[in-house]
């Protein structure tokens, strides 16, 4: 049962990775933008998954204040690339 | 009741599987896609489903945690469209263009009409847009 857990844990830190990439080469703000966007959602479903792995209820706190402030840095970040800010 | 939350584990287990492979597809998109569109659409859409379903699979596992769990899906659920339009018009109105040629854009003509009725009309609308 835990081996598909560690699965899971491997495929979302790949993806994680190929976010990364693009968040490092990407040509525009706005492909940055996007990337940390997809970084934060894999970053939630990896704390998720974290605190059944370690069994600490603590870290879903965690992740729910991080997708709040994720949420908000990118609304935040799209209204400066629209220069309406 | 063993064997109901056998079952639940094992449900559990495939959501969490899905909602993975769900979100390494959506970071590939990210990674492959050749335009600001494509990527945005493949890493919003794809990203949103495997994150709920990954939450959803957690919260079967541990039925004591599934509504701080379903708080989480439901702000995932609302906010993740909402960023993705918000970068779309943005990048859109700082002009970025689609890659490829394209056929029909609705939303060039809006954009024109609302830039002739700032210059026009009214002088003070200009920075009212906040």
């Amino acid at each position: 049962m835990n081996i598909i857990i560690y699965i899971s844990i491997v495929l979302i830190s790949i993806g994680g990775f190929l976010s990364f990439v693009r968040f490092v080469k990407g040509p525009t703000a706005a492909d940055r933008a996007i990337a940390l966007d997809t970084l934060s959602v894999i970053g939630i479903a990896g704390l998720v998954l974290l605190a059944f792995l370690f069994q600490r209820y603590i870290y879903i706190d965690l992740a729910l204040v991080y997708a709040v402030l994720g949420f908000i840095g990118i609304i935040v970040i799209a209204r400066y690339i629209e220069k309406a800010l | 009741m063993d064997t109901l939350n056998n079952i639940l584990t094992y449900v559990g287990l495939g959501f969490v599987l899905l909602g993975s492979i769900f979100l390494f597809l959506g970071a590939l998109g990210i990674y492959r896609m050749p335009d600001l569109y494509n990527r945005l659409q493949a890493g919003t859409k794809a990203s949103t489903l495997g994150a709920m379903s990954v939450v959803l699979g957690v919260g079967l596992m541990q039925p004591d945690w599934l509504i701080k769990l379903l708080v989480i899906i439901i702000f995932i659920g609302v906010s993740n469209p909402l960023s993705s339009h918000a970068l779309a018009r943005a990048s859109y109105r700082s002009g970025i263009f689609p890659f490829f040629k394209k056929k029909i854009d609705a939303y060039e003509a809006e954009v024109e009409k609302e830039k002739m009725s700032a210059e026009t009309h009214d002088p003070a609308s200009k920075c009212g847009n906040k």
